[in-house]
């Protein structure tokens, strides 16, 4: 890896050598030159000014003390992770498990129908069939370590990509809430001083963990988190200093706080990821951006490193009104790979059973396709619930296609929010009542084995 | 996916007009579009993933000449505080207050890409009234004011034919432009109809759809929203041309609703509304060739549903052209037409009796957008309200006009991609979240780009002597110069000093002397383009 800032710090350190030993004018560092021993030693405390975090970081194994010292003793004592992966876009749930038994299912697809075998057999409702791109996500169902959801939503459903999408991230239908149900999540039981309880692994960060007051993050890259400038040590110490400063001062408006938070946490970012670099994983996972993300996300926590609720999208995009049926092969088939070797990652590193994944998107489409071999927005959807701890039993039944709502779409048969409380109670063993609005009222499925 | 079409672009266009140096056909002719990719809903892209650059390239960046607007009279001597010129009458209710330098630079910041040095005094002497029709009143085509853009070789861009280009295409008019409100407005209108080339448009029709914007940006919204809805790459987009009698294709007919003209969740339209409105759509279809992809865009009767449609209660044959008439029509549409303009100029929402006043300028102008805007511009809440949140283009066009450079490297694609906008790009059909410009990912991408805005401005402190004397304020009067002498926060401008301090203190041997001296400027340069005053807009 190449770190500019790094490059200049080291050579400024050995300018400074230099001079200190010659005692005359500077020398010139030539390209070539091998690093002097310690040089990551030095680099990793030019990275980070708690030099404990990033020797520790660094060496793969234990974090001593720090900024970090909380958060890590909660790691070490195996706290739980749950990660939501997003299809975005509005994943067709009857792509996904085709209803192939229903005698309703190849007149309203006559364009996009599978056919009957051509794909894994659903275990659970003989009238479904996996979609031929999700055998990976259908062998972990067959190994007991997946509950599916084939028709999740909730009543009244909206067909705004927008709105229905902001219901699932804030846990509730409200949209004026502002805050994510993971967010406020970990409001309640998260850390003043730990940006990395909460982890986007994407360009921005997901609203489903923006909170009210603690601090989260977003990584768009797994392998690295460099800032350049111009600057070497010591003086980029103090510009690290002032960049945080602007980040504490006292603000008189909400866009100024937004540029105040964004940049602490920044900067508390670079110390702790800086020196964070590449990493080996113990399994071969797929060559897609996703896969990556989750190989990253794996080394992560074998590092230790206190996450607690993590974000992504699925590989691609769902939103499938015309030409549906390659692009959701491909995207749903890089997602279920992905999902698959992270899994193997897991219970290779002994970790499988502090992790969860819950994967949802905003709505299902259409049953009856369109005249672009594609779907429009339609109702219930599909979710799942993935890991070695999970219950691995369906919630929620398949709604026949003779028995659809007022607008001709798929009925909704388990609620969203009752799949929220669920989690929040059996696998992050928290209150759900003081997350989700309403609590008492839904019905909550076993999702984790007791 | 189609071979892309060597057509002249607008660029290569505008690069004819008296001024421009470079003919088209001097390039025309190189087919360079070997990076340029096809791409089918927007994520099969794998951006090039560039290191950065060992060395920083001492560069030599000539001054833009200031971009005034045609009728602005030359600089004043001193950028003192002016009152509105003798006999300046502003319309009743009306920003009162001083038109001075921040207040223009607020204007120009928000109304276009930023000041250029020396550009906000000249605006405050015009006045209020007149700075803002300079804007929103321009005549004539527009003029491309300092040297064109380049590639990191110093080609030509060929914005229709190699990936990325159309973004730095558009970044050069927004730092050159004398008509920079037209370009925000663009850029207001292709984040309202927000359309991708990942849906399938090519880069032209995106530009395309761009200029659209431009010529439509002043009139009446109900012409725009009518060219919008049949302009090829919408119609590619939101499968406008997908829709057929007997197959209607709902995606178009549900946005054109819910975000472009009247708003979710308002009780305006209801899920009928949405697949009769899809009825009313039909008809519109292309052809397509391995040689031209798309073309030929164009209504077919025969593709179209005559039969009679119901919408918001209204039975008739309605057609496309009804379609975006009955959504105008509809009461809620003023409402969401106002406040919607409005959250891109001010940032706090209107008050109720704003609104309505609002309202009533929109609809006594017949759906006038001029009209609407000018009372935003000029209104108090524009120049008393609360900063705002640059978006990464505009953070970054206004640094180029500040510093001088022009468009002369491609990593302003993928370092804007990283910073959440690359343009023609945006993230889905409803645009770049305006709440969301700024976390972990992105401000440490505005911190990168600001580095690569200073690429040829920052010093080399171990290249290049360095003063060995220079104090803490002349080291920031120094680094605030460069950034063409914003006005900081006086509490940013302490901590500057601070630092530029301790950083001095540092030095502890005599070879110390000009090298950190050179370090705490770049640093300098650094801290003030990701200090929140540069930021906030």
């Amino acid at each position: 890896m190449s770190h500019e800032c790094c490059n200049d710090f080291t050579r400024a350190q050995l300018l400074r050598d230099a001079a200190a030993e010659a005692g005359r004018g500077l020398p010139a560092i030539e390209p070539g030159m091998p690093a002097p021993a310690g040089t990551g030693l030095t680099r990793r405390r030019f990275i980070s000014r708690s030099a404990g975090l990033a020797l520790a970081v660094y060496g793969a194994s234990k974090i001593p003390i720090g900024a970090f010292e909380r958060g890590i003793a909660e790691a070490a004592q195996g706290d739980k992770v749950l990660i939501s992966i997003f299809f975005e876009g509005g994943i067709d749930a009857m792509s996904v498990l085709a209803p192939v038994g229903d005698p309703l299912y190849a007149g309203l697809r006559p364009n996009l129908k599978q056919t009957a075998g051509a794909g894994p057999a659903f275990t659970e409702d003989e009238r479904l069939q996996w979609h031929p791109g999700a055998k990976a996500l259908a062998d972990l169902h067959g190994a007991g370590k997946v509950s599916v959801f084939p028709a999740i939503g909730y009543e009244h459903p909206d067909q705004s990509h927008f709105t229905s999408r902001h219901y699932y991230e804030i846990g509730e239908l409200d949209i004026g809430q502002h805050a994510g149900w993971l967010g406020r999540y970990l409001d309640a039981v998260g850390d003043e001083e730990n940006p990395l309880q909460g982890l986007s692994m994407d360009g921005s960060l997901s609203p489903m963990i923006a909170t009210a007051e603690k601090p989260v993050a977003a990584i768009d890259s797994v392998d690295s988190y460099d800032m350049w400038s111009p600057v070497g040590a010591p003086i980029s110490d103090e510009m690290y200093e002032t960049f945080a400063r602007f980040g504490s001062l006292p603000s008189d408006s909400a866009a100024l706080l937004q540029v105040r938070r964004a940049t602490a946490q920044t900067e508390q970012l670079r110390e702790e990821l800086g020196g964070l670099g590449k990493f080996a994983s113990p399994v071969t996972y797929p060559k897609s951006e996703f896969a990556h993300k989750l190989a990253g996300l794996a080394n992560y926590l074998a590092n230790d490193l206190p996450v607690r609720v993590v974000t992504l999208r699925a590989a691609g995009g769902y939103d499938t009104h015309s030409d549906q049926a390659d692009d959701l092969a491909k995207y749903l088939q890089e997602t279920c790979e992905g999902i698959a070797a992270f899994q193997k990652d897991l219970e290779a590193r002994g970790l499988q059973d502090r992790v969860m994944i819950e994967m949802w998107s905003e709505f299902g489409r259409r049953p009856e396709e369109n005249g672009s071999a594609g779907t429009d927005h339609g109702a219930a959807g599909c979710a799942f619930v993935i890991g070695s701890q999970a219950q691995g039993e369906m919630v929620g039944e398949f709604p026949s296609l003779a028995k659809l709502d007022s607008n001709d779409n798929l009925r909704v048969t388990s609620d969203f929010r009752g799949m929220y409380c669920s989690l929040l109670e059996q696998w992050l063993g928290f209150d759900s009542a003081r997350v989700i609005p309403g609590a008492s009222g839904f019905e909550r499925p076993r999702l984790v084995k007791a | 996916m189609a071979i892309p079409k060597v057509t002249p672009t607008q660029a290569e266009l505008d690069s004819t007009k008296p001024g421009g140096k470079h003919r088209p056909d001097k390039h025309g002719k190189k087919h360079r579009h070997k990076n340029r990719h096809g791409h089918k809903n927007g994520h099969g892209h794998k951006r090039r993933k560039h290191k950065k650059r060992k060395h920083h390239r001492r560069k030599h960046h000539k001054p833009l000449l200031p971009s005034t607007p045609p009728a602005a009279p030359p600089p004043p001597a001193a950028a003192s505080p002016s009152p509105p010129p003798a006999g300046e009458s502003r319309p009743p209710g009306s920003f009162a207050g001083s038109f001075g330098a921040p207040q223009a630079t607020r204007l120009l910041t928000r109304a276009g890409f930023g000041p250029a040095p020396g550009q906000a005094a000249a605006v405050a002497s015009m006045g209020m009234v007149a700075a803002v029709q300079s804007l929103t009143r321009p005549s004539g085509a527009a003029n491309l004011i300092g040297p064109p853009p380049t590639d990191d070789e110093g080609d030509p861009l060929a914005p229709a034919d190699i990936w990325g280009h159309d973004h730095l295409w558009w970044l050069d008019r927004m730092i050159r432009s004398d008509q920079p409100l037209v370009e925000r407005l663009a850029l207001v209108f292709h984040d309202w109809f927000a359309t991708s080339e990942g849906g399938g448009p090519s880069a032209q029709q995106m530009i395309d759809q761009s200029n659209v914007f431009r010529n439509y940006c002043f009139g009446s919204f109900l012409d725009l929203f009518k060219a919008v809805t049949v302009d090829p790459a919408m119609l590619q987009w939101l499968n406008g041309a997908e829709n057929v009698k007997g197959a209607p294709n709902e995606n178009y007919a549900r946005e054109m609703m819910e975000l472009f003209s009247l708003g979710a969740d308002r009780g305006a339209y209801t899920e009928d509304d949405v697949r009769e409105q899809a009825r009313a759509l039909t008809g519109w279809t292309y052809d397509w060739s391995s040689a031209l992809g798309t073309y030929n865009f164009r209504f077919e009767p025969r593709r179209h549903d005559t039969g009679l449609k119901t919408v918001f209660g209204k039975t008739g044959n309605w057609s496309w052209e009804d379609a975006c008439r009955l959504c105008v029509e509809n009461p809620l549409h003023p409402s969401f037409f106002v406040e919607k303009l409005w959250s891109y100029f001010v940032g706090a929402p209107p008050s109720a009796e704003t609104r309505d006043r609002l309202i009533s300028t929109y609809l006594g102008s017949g759906l006038g957008i001029r009209a609407v805007l000018e009372e935003i511009l000029m209104s108090p809440d524009f120049y008393e309200g609360p900063p705002m949140v640059k978006p990464p283009v505009v953070h970054l066009a206004s640094m180029l006009r500040a510093t001088g450079r022009h468009v002369d490297t491609s990593a302003w694609v993928w370092l804007g991609n990283e910073a959440g906008q690359q343009l023609f790009w945006p993230p889905n059909v409803a645009g770049w979240d305006d709440t969301r410009w700024l976390d972990t990912s992105r401000m440490r991408a505005r911190w990168n780009i600001v580095d690569f805005v200073l690429d040829g401005i920052s010093v080399d402190a171990w290249g290049a002597p360095y003063s060995e004397t220079e104090t803490a304020e002349e080291a920031l009067a120094r680094a605030l110069a460069a950034w063409g002498n914003p006005e900081l926060r006086p509490e940013h401008s302490a901590e500057l000093l601070d630092f530029a301090r301790r950083s001095e203190a540092l030095i502890t041997a005599g070879w110390q002397k000009g090298p950190y001296r050179a370090l705490r400027q770049n640093a300098l340069l650094q801290l003030i383009g990701v200090s929140p005053d540069l930021v906030l807009q």
